[in-house]
């Protein structure tokens, strides 16, 4: 990592955590910022630990793992497909993560970890048939990207007759989750995000050296000695693996994965894949945004999804003024 | 010449014939033999108020729709030279939605009349934008295809915002959220007819221009037409039908893509011909499609996830024959 890149990381989680102490401390119950830090340490009255670690700590804890996979799926995705919108939620794998969760959720009535593999076990079938519908003697980035909006446009068929022919109560639970949502998460979600991210983080962290090398092109990569094909199958199955799991949790937050390498990247100004500064961007974005679509829309929630599509589709417009050749 | 008229003549009676199953099959069949009877004879009894008051403004709707959307398909790929272009899938129809929701959930708007048009308003903005985003003409058909992707993603989220916060908006726009002609009825098609018929004839009347612009600008412009007349009424053509259309039945992806594909391989790539083939050919498919998703599940499917369900092979076909795919 470069000096910058590392003085920008450093930034990000400082932001982070100016962002969590305000995000833990304001709503009905208010605690100033010093108590939210000494709460957090053990310090806390009953008032303030009810607040603050039973209320609040899940909700953000699972914002920030959710944020922090989806950027670095989206790194992946950027770096593999060599382009800035190649990223999982233009691609379709967490529409693929959708249906799978939908399935449980309307046609088996599932448990939250029931959903939760479903969720996981459609991103990758989803990523698998991309993968194959776009293999022609291997796999172009162009190509891997427009077969996963023909993908795509297939699986938000198949999810939206999967809600309208459900019944209703199940589709109130199926909207929300649809839409990207935080909204009443307890601990007992924290522990399986905890674990996915755990699990997930370290084989990307591995794949990630064959990530710079398949960016200088295939050719100069196979004469560096690194298996093409192979190591870009492993970089798909990880990178939607990390997208699954953070839909699994919260379901498909919008534009996310597509935002956070960008930006951050525009900060560190490094080449190659930069898959840490876009998963601190990544859980910065979630985090700030579910804070800002809790408070934006008077009475009830608004799902963060929805904050974040918002945000993504202006980012998105300037993106592709900027980027025209 | 002779055998491009036979064909458009074998297109016409395909698309009767379809429209004659779309009036005859459904929730409760009907003997086509009885159909053609009631078509000339209203007699008052259960299967007569079927046929005419809930199957025929259905077809028609879908006739007008189904004509609209493959002619814009093929104008949208004269004009941006682009194989995979589409009204849904670049976000036009997508930019209607997000207009129509943004009326009725600001302003309270209730009647088609008054929402159709900001339906065209959005489908006219969408497409600007996404012209300009692409960089007028000269974008590349993967660059185009990811703007519109793009386009159409955020102007979703935009419909499924308004529609979260507000639940009037979200009752109005439930059958919107898909594509789909269950909820159309006689009135839809008189208040949308006008407009589709409009941008109908404008499109037909566009055909040699558009012809001269697929030579490329230069040796268009030396054929005498004009560049900038031809884009900007062929904008407008484009927004009239996919505007019109969305407003009538909802956003549907890939009738306009597939379709102009299939009829260029039957006439070649003259718009005189292209241009009709597709009004004929396009609601042929769009009807087949809707009587397809009412037969194959015993809850009907909506017709938007039949064509997508149809559509997207075709695109993915697309996409691994073109070359500019492959670099």
């Amino acid at each position: 990592m470069t000096r910058r890149a590392m003085t920008v990381s450093a930034g990000l989680v400082v932001a982070i955590l100016v962002v969590a102490v305000l995000a833990l401390g304001v709503g009905s119950i208010s605690v100033a910022p010093l108590d939210v830090v000494r709460t957090l340490l053990g310090n806390g009255s009953r008032l303030t630990d009810f607040a603050v670690l039973d209320l609040r700590l899940p909700r953000v804890l699972i914002a920030l793992c959710v944020g922090a996979a989806l950027g670095m799926s989206g790194a992946v995705f950027q770096s593999l497909s060599r382009n800035p919108l190649g990223s999982p939620d233009i691609i379709g794998f967490n529409y693929g993560a959708t249906t799978g969760g939908l399935l449980m959720i309307l046609v088996f009535g599932g448990s939250l970890l029931a959903v939760s593999l479903g969720a996981i076990a459609g991103g990758l079938a989803t990523a698998l048939a991309v993968y194959l519908l776009a293999w022609q003697r291997g796999v172009r980035g162009t190509r891997l990207v427009l077969v996963g909006i023909g993908v795509s446009a297939i699986l938000q068929a198949v999810n939206f007759y999967l809600i309208v022919n459900a019944k209703l109560a199940d589709v109130a639970r199926a909207t929300v989750w649809i839409t990207g949502s935080l909204n009443n998460l307890g601990w007992e979600h924290v522990w399986p995000a905890l674990i996915a991210l755990a699990v997930v983080v370290p084989l990307v962290l591995v794949g990630v050296r064959w990530l710079d090398i398949l960016e200088m092109g295939d050719d100069s990569a196979a004469a560096l000695g690194v298996r093409v094909e192979p190591s870009r199958l492993y970089l798909i199955v990880v990178g939607t693996a990390a997208c699954a799991a953070a839909t699994a949790v919260a379901g498909p937050i919008a534009f996310v994965s597509l935002t956070a390498p960008q930006l951050a990247k525009r900060l560190t100004r490094a080449p190659g894949a930069g898959i840490l500064p876009a998963a601190w961007m990544g859980a910065l974005l979630v985090l700030a945004a579910d804070f800002v679509a809790q408070r934006v829309a008077g009475s009830g929630t608004l799902p963060v999804g929805v904050a974040t599509a918002a945000l993504g589709g202006a980012y998105l417009a300037w993106l592709l003024r900027r980027t025209r050749r | 010449m002779r055998s491009r008229t036979t064909g458009l003549v074998f297109a016409l009676v395909l698309l009767v014939v379809v429209s004659l199953l779309s009036i005859a099959v459904g929730a409760r069949s009907i003997p086509l033999s009885t159909v053609v009877h009631l078509l000339f004879e209203r007699d008052g009894s259960d299967a007569s108020f079927v046929v005419w008051d809930l199957r025929i403004p259905r077809t028609l709707i879908g006739i007008a729709v189904g004509a609209s959307l493959g002619v814009a398909g093929a104008v949208m790929q004269a004009l941006t030279r682009n194989p995979l272009a589409d009204p849904g899938l670049l976000g036009v129809n997508a930019g209607a939605s997000a207009a129509a929701a943004l009326s009725v959930s600001v302003l309270g708007l209730t009647d088609l009349r008054a929402f159709v048009w900001f339906a065209f308003a959005g489908a006219a903005i969408a497409g600007t934008v996404l012209y300009f985003i692409a960089g007028r003409g000269g974008a590349s058909p993967v660059r185009l295809a990811l703007a519109g992707t793009a386009v159409s993603a955020a102007l979703t989220g935009l419909t499924q915002c308004l529609t979260l916060l507000n639940q009037q908006t979200l009752d109005q726009m439930r059958f919107w959220t898909v594509g789909s002609l269950q909820r159309a009825d006689d009135a839809t098609l008189v208040r949308v007819a006008p407009f589709l018929g409009a941008g109908l004839i404008l499109a037909l009347l566009l055909a040699r221009p558009l012809n001269a612009l697929a030579l490329g600008d230069d040796a268009g412009t030396s054929l005498g037409a004009h560049l900038g007349r031809t884009r900007l009424l062929s904008l407008l053509a484009v927004t009239l039908l996919a505007g019109a259309a969305t407003a009538a039945v909802g956003p549907l992806v890939f009738v306009g893509l597939a379709v102009p594909h299939m009829v260029r391989a039957l006439t070649g790539p003259d718009q005189r011909w292209v241009l009709p083939y597709c009004a004929v050919l396009a609601p042929a498919l769009l009807l087949a499609a809707d009587v397809l998703g009412r037969v194959i599940a015993r809850a009907e499917i909506d017709v938007g996830v039949v064509t997508a369900l149809l559509g997207a092979p075709v695109f993915i076909w697309l996409v691994r024959r073109s070359k500019a795919a492959r670099a």
